[in-house]
């Protein structure tokens, strides 16, 4: 087990893996999201206040969770590239950043369409709003970051220091509709009592959750061999793949 | 693990933990800032800032929303289960508006101590049920308080 996870550190050896795993992962998702938008745009049933409004739950609440997901994912692969100096690690820091500013901003408009009609705004400076925003200013920052110095390696050392400062804002996020008054409603999966959702539109929302964990993993796999290719330019196995 | 990966490793550790410290105390100090509304007890025991815009959150007390006029204009009293300040709106109400539904609304307290909001907000909360299962919940809520009567 150890020693796969050595070998899969090795560049051209990851580069081999990556892009073989790639379609048996993208296939599945792609059939999760499918059977996810079906259940829970056609199967589940309105809600009890809200009617058929609440159905963007499907879309804004896996990618919140994924905003948070992705930076966890973030801020490990910066720590892991800052105590090893593994370049793999590194890759997969720097190209989590733009998949997961994707996943954040589509948290905050969805948010923001379904906010209009049901708070009657589009928006409010309360405290998981705000929070949200600044995990977006954290992403981009980190993708800026990463693009503004030239030394790639020194580039993704002053990324990684970044995205370990910026997760103090992970539990911020994740506690502020407890720890302060918001507009925006407490957890209602993500508690440690029985989630306060019909199981007929759980399940939707966990497919869906589930499908955007696997699209994940697929886009960063291609960035990542995206990043290695071009990082080892120099090297003799990226000269023998592009001969 | 290797000295220097050990030494990076406890550099990490006191790195994030320095900054969650210094996060934690300054959100601390900035706690009255970060609530985004003052509650009816808090308004009736004159916390709330006086002449001031801010916000009020609450229930919307069952049986309270009038009508007064022709025009645009209601009153309902809002309560934390505990003291209750009656609001004035005029407006267009959100779709979740409703007796018994978390709302926050931004005015000012009138010298009578009642609230003219000038904007009204609905809170959702974290339930999500299809219409059947909230009818079955209220009538078996509403058949138990029979019972409970009768006794």
């Amino acid at each position: 087990m150890w020693q796969f996870f050595h070998r899969l550190s090795s560049p051209p050896y990851f580069y081999g893996f990556a892009g073989r795993l790639v379609p048996w992962l993208a296939v599945p998702a792609a059939l999760l999201a499918l059977a996810g938008l079906y259940g829970g745009l056609v199967l589940a049933p309105p809600d009890y206040q809200q009617g058929e409004s609440y159905r963007i739950i499907f879309i804004h609440v896996p990618s919140a969770w994924m905003s948070l997901f992705i930076y966890m994912v973030m801020a490990t692969a910066g720590a892991i590239s800052l105590i090893w100096h593994i370049k793999l690690w590194e890759a997969v820091a720097v190209s989590s950043a733009p998949i997961g500013a994707a996943f954040t901003f589509l948290a905050l408009v969805t948010g923001s369409l379904w906010g209009k009609p049901m708070w009657g705004t589009w928006w409010v400076w309360d405290a998981r709003l705000t929070s949200e925003l600044i995990l977006l200013f954290l992403y981009l920052g980190v993708i800026a970051l990463y693009g503004a110095v030239e030394d790639k390696r020194t580039a993704a050392r002053a990324v990684a220091i970044l995205a370990l400062v910026g997760v103090v804002n992970i539990p911020i996020i994740h506690y502020s509709v407890e720890w302060w008054n918001t507009l925006h409603q407490g957890p209602t999966v993500t508690k440690f009592d029985a989630p306060s959702i019909h199981v007929s539109m759980l399940i939707p929302l966990l497919l869906m959750a589930l499908a955007c964990k696997l699209y994940y993993v697929v886009v960063l796999l291609v960035r990542v061999r995206h990043v290695l290719v071009d990082r080892e330019q120099s090297s003799r196995w990226v000269a023998e793949l592009v001969k | 693990m290797k000295p220097i990966r050990r030494q990076r490793l406890i550099l990490i550790v006191l790195m994030v933990a320095g900054i969650g410290t210094a996060v934690t105390f300054a959100l601390r100090a900035f706690n009255e800032n970060l609530m985004f509304f003052f509650t009816p007890t808090q308004v009736v025991a004159g916390e709330a800032p006086p002449q001031n815009l801010f916000r009020l959150g609450g229930m919307v007390v069952d049986g309270s929303v009038k009508r007064p006029g022709n025009d645009l204009t209601v009153q309902f009293g809002l309560t934390d289960s505990d003291k209750v300040v009656t609001v004035q709106y005029t407006g267009i109400l959100p779709d979740l508006f409703r007796e018994g539904q978390g709302i926050i609304s931004k005015g000012r307290l009138r010298d009578d101590g009642v609230f003219v909001a000038e904007e009204v907000l609905a809170k959702h909360d974290e339930n999500y049920m299809p219409p059947e299962v909230a009818d079955a919940m209220a009538s078996a809520k509403a058949a138990k308080a029979a019972r409970e009567s009768v006794q």
